[in-house]
């Protein structure tokens, strides 16, 4: 495989992972213009849906066309290391959010 | 080591064995930091979400956010990542001039980004709403802002880098640290897809 | 402008009050820390070594020298945590139905400085320190990945504890203790510079500890010599590795805490505020978030010790050296699903609180499975009862104790009784000492020889041993009665006559404690006097089994001329075995080694400079120390040459001289191991 090749292949990459994120991010925010500008046009749980599904898309694009990760390429080392993140992370912000929101319902409802 | 040579997650910027021995140490060791910064700013959001109520009679997002700005930020920070990855593929394949332009608009992008960041937490203020208003408050601009302090370290490192090639042109260890950039300006937008899609998005939602 | 407002922009909140001279025993306790700090000073000018110390201690990037130096300084300040264990211990003692010597303000500084010195300026430089000069021995690597970043972690550790001692001199610490709950330490409660002392000490150590954790990782998975694949390697680099891992996801909680709380105190935010929406509970949640993996940071690597210690001193392999493994990351993992039990009282429902309780007792099983193992390696092993294996069976016995009081507080219904008494207090303390200290005391036996090339002083170490055990038993055995006869922790005085026998024993044990830390000091004294009678320079007088017996002791700057061939588990004993050890290389070649930087020194002390000023509010002090730490790294990004070579003549001499100190030393027995015969050249005996 040739210089040239290897070029337009990571060029083309870029492009492909440019264009995925800006029709993500259109749909994210065409949702909240759409609810905001047509009162009663989307309802308030299909735009948060929408913004939950197209960011964690949008997550896997920059990860996979930017940063270059995917499964099968990628050293073992690196790839336990995101995954274990990923673990930690999600004990972290859910149990906090299951502490926090249990202590806020028994304690602050009234607030 | 495949025939591309695909050895750190990241650009794989060059063809010679030496660099990637060293690269793959000094790139592994900096996604280390990654995830452990993303730790840091996992509990922002986390403490963020659980302030979202505490507006303690102030205004809450609805009131103070901006669609319009958080789109154009969202674009800008979005277009100087992909700025960023021609710069890189310029290391690879390229010149030291077009390398050049690249980080320099990268490094435009990132400015404007702070720019309208900047200008979004001054109308805020200037509203009544400033970080001492209300819990609420304080962590949206504490979550926000340390991502904006990030930009902006992000933006010195680029500046640094460019004196950098002025000076010892692509050497190895400069290659080396334009990939460690990389990864930090990526992971910077990634974070920032977190904030418009956990902080602004739903809290413009009526 | 005015002078008082001249004085403000120059010295911030700084004044005359700031001096300890509202009580004696302040004034005391910082004319001690003046002085020693000045004494100190004046006998290296005397001494003429301020050159020597800059070039071949602070400005060294050698992961060996970076270690010992952590070590010091964990010592250095473990003197001070301990001191002030004695003067709270004696408060208690006198302080029924009677105010004692100690006002409650400052018994309340007491236990905060006590707790954040043991865990962030004792336990974890010791750790720090043992893990830098072991571990890349162990793994047969020539320095660790990112040397520099070593040192700038020691220079923030060092900034930190600096600060810790200058709250000793100028203004009161906090009274929040060491896990800087609010509202004691928010501004409405304390508007002093207590708090901000202790955000910017703890802010300063947990970033060095950050940086230290990712560069102990990464150089376990990317430096180990050919041949050492992960199953290979010496427990004690296992659990160095969970202990980083640790570190690089469990520090980040605390910078979020301390930061969140900064904010609260100087920009007027509501975190943790009462009011405005504040939620103090969040900063529990994230403290914890970080405590409780912390608690795993602080004991994983004494179970690396143990593990080494048990299987040397027993001449065996180790007893189930996968289950051992397995259980080091099933700990580290269950590590973050259990914080909660440290707020079990806060007010959650039933349910969480009993998720998080199964939880913590699921971390019995792998910890119980270490404590067989252990047992089972002791099991018809050739055993010496060194120093360090009389800790460890020490260990054994008392760290078991605590474990099973851990089990009882997991469940909330009986954590709801002894909460915040002294029952805690005597369960944490039976597992840092015996656990921690002891197994951190084990390694400094064990090592010193490798770092300095003589043996401590045997005798003077049974002694300190003995006292350190009747210390720990007698001074909080009486806490878990004390505990469940419902003594609150952090009492300055009281008035049951109950209690007063148990706080009276207490106060015993903690003299023998002091005692205990005299011994080591003697020991050091006797040992330096003595060190030619027990010298080692050949660099094996344990027999050893693991790469870094090795080489000479001290080993050279470069560790190993040749990288090791590692074959298998307990790889220099296999080299031992095989008479592959000793062996002179076909071929010596140019060795690159990092070169001393001013990095490390120049960003701790601006650090502490940034540090000290953000407490004081003196603005210009803190944009320097900051804008001193990015200049400084960012110049140092421009600086090409970072290493010095060592020329492969000057490393055939280094070796040769080792070699011959190998050849000319008789080989010793294992029964003659303490005794002078011991020259570091172990005798092959059977098994």
């Amino acid at each position: 495989m040739n210089r040239r090749d290897d070029y337009r292949r990571e060029l083309r990459a870029y492009l492909t992972g440019l264009g995925l994120a800006v029709v993500l991010s259109v749909l994210a925010f065409g949702a909240v213009g759409l609810a905001e500008g047509v009162p009663g046009a989307i309802s308030r749980s299909t735009v948060v849906w929408t913004i939950g599904l197209t960011a964690a898309v949008q997550v896997v694009v920059h990860f996979r066309y930017f940063l270059h990760i995917d499964l099968t390429r990628s050293k073992r080392d690196d790839l336990q290391l995101i995954l274990f993140s990923a673990l930690i992370v999600l004990l972290m912000v859910a149990g906090t959010l299951w502490i926090l929101g249990d202590l806020r319902d028994r304690m602050m409802a009234v607030l | 080591m495949n025939a591309q040579g695909r050895n750190y997650p990241g650009i794989n910027l060059d063809h010679e064995p030496q660099t990637h021995a060293e690269a793959e140490e000094k790139v592994f060791g900096f996604w280390v930091f990654l995830m452990s910064d993303l730790v840091l700013f996992a509990l922002l959001f986390a403490t963020y979400a659980t302030m979202t109520g505490a507006t303690a009679g102030g205004p809450s997002g609805g009131d103070v956010f901006e669609l319009k700005s958080t789109m154009i930020e969202t674009g800008l920070l979005l277009a100087s990542s992909f700025t960023f990855g021609m710069a890189s593929l310029e290391i690879k394949y390229g010149g030291k001039g077009r390398l050049f332009a690249w980080l320099a608009v990268t490094l435009l992008f990132g400015a404007l980004f702070l720019g309208f960041e900047w200008r979004d937490f001054a109308t805020m203020i200037a509203q009544g709403a400033p970080p001492s208003r209300s819990g609420f408050l304080s962590a949206f601009f504490v979550l926000v802002g340390t991502h904006g302090l990030h930009v902006t370290a992000g933006c010195v490192w680029i500046v640094v880098m460019m004196a950098q090639i002025a000076v010892f042109g692509t050497a190895r260890d400069v290659k080396i640290r334009m990939l460690r950039l990389g990864l930090f300006w990526h992971f910077l937008d990634i974070v920032w897809i977190a904030i418009f899609s956990v902080v602004y998005l739903p809290g413009l939602v009526r | 402008m005015s002078g008082a407002d001249l004085w403000h922009l120059l010295f911030g909140k700084l004044s005359a009050d700031a001096l300890p001279f509202y009580s004696a025993i302040a004034a005391t306790a910082a004319g001690v820390v003046v002085c020693g700090a000045l004494g100190a000073a004046l006998l290296i000018t005397w001494l003429g070594r301020w050159r020597y110390l800059w070039r071949e201690w602070f400005t060294s990037l050698d992961h060996k020298k970076i270690g010992i130096m952590y070590v010091v300084l964990s010592l250095v300040m473990l003197a001070r945590a301990v001191v002030e264990a004695c003067m709270m211990r004696m408060q208690q003692a006198v302080a029924f139905d009677s105010a004692g010597f100690l006002p409650p303000d400052h018994f309340a500084q007491l236990f905060t400085t006590h707790g954040t010195i043991m865990i962030f300026f004792m336990a974890m430089p010791f750790l720090t320190g043992l893990i830098n000069f072991v571990m890349p021995l162990q793994i047969g690597a020539r320095d660790v990945s990112f040397p520099m970043m070593n040192s700038v972690s020691l220079g923030l550790t060092t900034a930190g504890a600096g600060l810790m001692m200058v709250s000793l001199v100028l203004g009161k610490f906090s009274t929040g203790g060491w896990s800087g709950y609010p509202p004691y330490t928010e501004l409405g409660f304390n508007p002093g510079v207590g708090p901000d002392y202790w955000i910017w000490a703890v802010t300063l150590s947990s970033l060095g500890s950050t940086l230290t954790g990712i560069n102990f990782a990464v150089t376990i998975y990317k430096r180990r010599a050919p041949g050492m694949t992960l199953f290979r390697m010496p427990l004690f680099c296992w659990t160095a590795l969970c202990a980083s891992i640790l570190m690089i996801f469990a520090m980040p909680p605390l910078t979020v805490a301390t930061a969140l709380l900064a904010c609260d105190r100087y920009l007027g935010m509501h975190f943790f505020t009462n009011s405005l929406g504040g939620n103090m509970m969040n900063f529990a949640n994230l403290f914890w978030l970080f405590g409780h993996p912390e608690v795993y940071i602080l004991i994983l690597p004494p179970f690396g010790v143990w593990s080494e210690v048990i299987a040397n001193f027993s001449a065996k392999y180790l007893y189930g050296y996968r289950s051992l493994v397995y259980a080091t990351m099933a700990i580290a993992v269950l590590s973050f699903t259990v914080w909660v039990h440290h707020f079990f009282t806060m007010g959650q429902s039933a349910d969480v609180n009993a998720a998080f309780g199964i939880a913590t007792m699921l971390i019995g099983i792998p910890t119980g499975v270490k404590i067989y193992d252990w047992m089972l390696t002791l099991f018809r092993g050739r055993v010496r009862f060194t120093v360090p294996m009389l800790y460890a069976l020490a260990f054994l016995l008392l760290f078991p104790l605590g474990g099973l009081t851990g089990i009882l507080l997991a469940n909330p219904a009986v954590d709801y009784q002894v909460h915040n008494t002294l029952f805690l207090v005597a369960h944490f303390h039976n597992m840092l000492i015996p656990g921690l200290l002891f197994g951190m005391l084990a390694g400094y036996h064990y090592w010193f020889p490798k770092a300095f090339g003589f043996r401590l002083d045997e005798v003077w170490g049974r002694i300190a041993f003995a006292l350190w055990v009747a210390g720990f038993v007698l001074a909080f055995m009486p806490l878990y009665a004390l505990g469940l006869m419902a003594m609150p922790r952090r009492t300055d005085a009281f008035f049951e006559a109950a209690y007063l026998p148990y706080t009276l024993v207490a106060a015993f044990g903690a003299l023998l404690i002091l005692a205990a830390l005299v011994s080591l000091c003697v020991q050091v004294w006797v040992s330096v006097r003595r060190r030619r009678e027990t010298e080692v320079f050949a660099g094996d007088p344990w027999n050893g089994r693991t790469l870094e017996w090795a080489t000479s002791s001290p080993p050279p700057d470069y560790n190993f001329a040749v990288l090791p061939q590692v074959e298998g588990r307990d790889a220099f004993w296999l080299m031992k075995q095989d008479g592959r050890a000793y062996r002179t290389p076909d071929r010596y070649e140019d060795i690159e080694v990092p070169r001393n930087s001013a990095m490390g020194p120049v960003v701790g002390m601006a650090g502490a400079a940034a540090g000290f000023a953000l407490v004081w509010h003196i603005g210009w002090l803190a944009i320097i120390g900051v804008l001193t730490m990015g200049g400084a790294l960012i110049a140092r990004s421009f600086v090409r040459h970072t290493t010095r070579t060592i020329a492969a003549d000057e490393v055939r001499r280094i070796e040769a001289r080792w070699r011959d100190a190998v050849a000319a030393s008789p080989g010793v027995t294992r029964d003659d191991e303490t005794t002078p015969a011991n020259r570091g050249h172990a005798a092959m005996e059977v098994a």
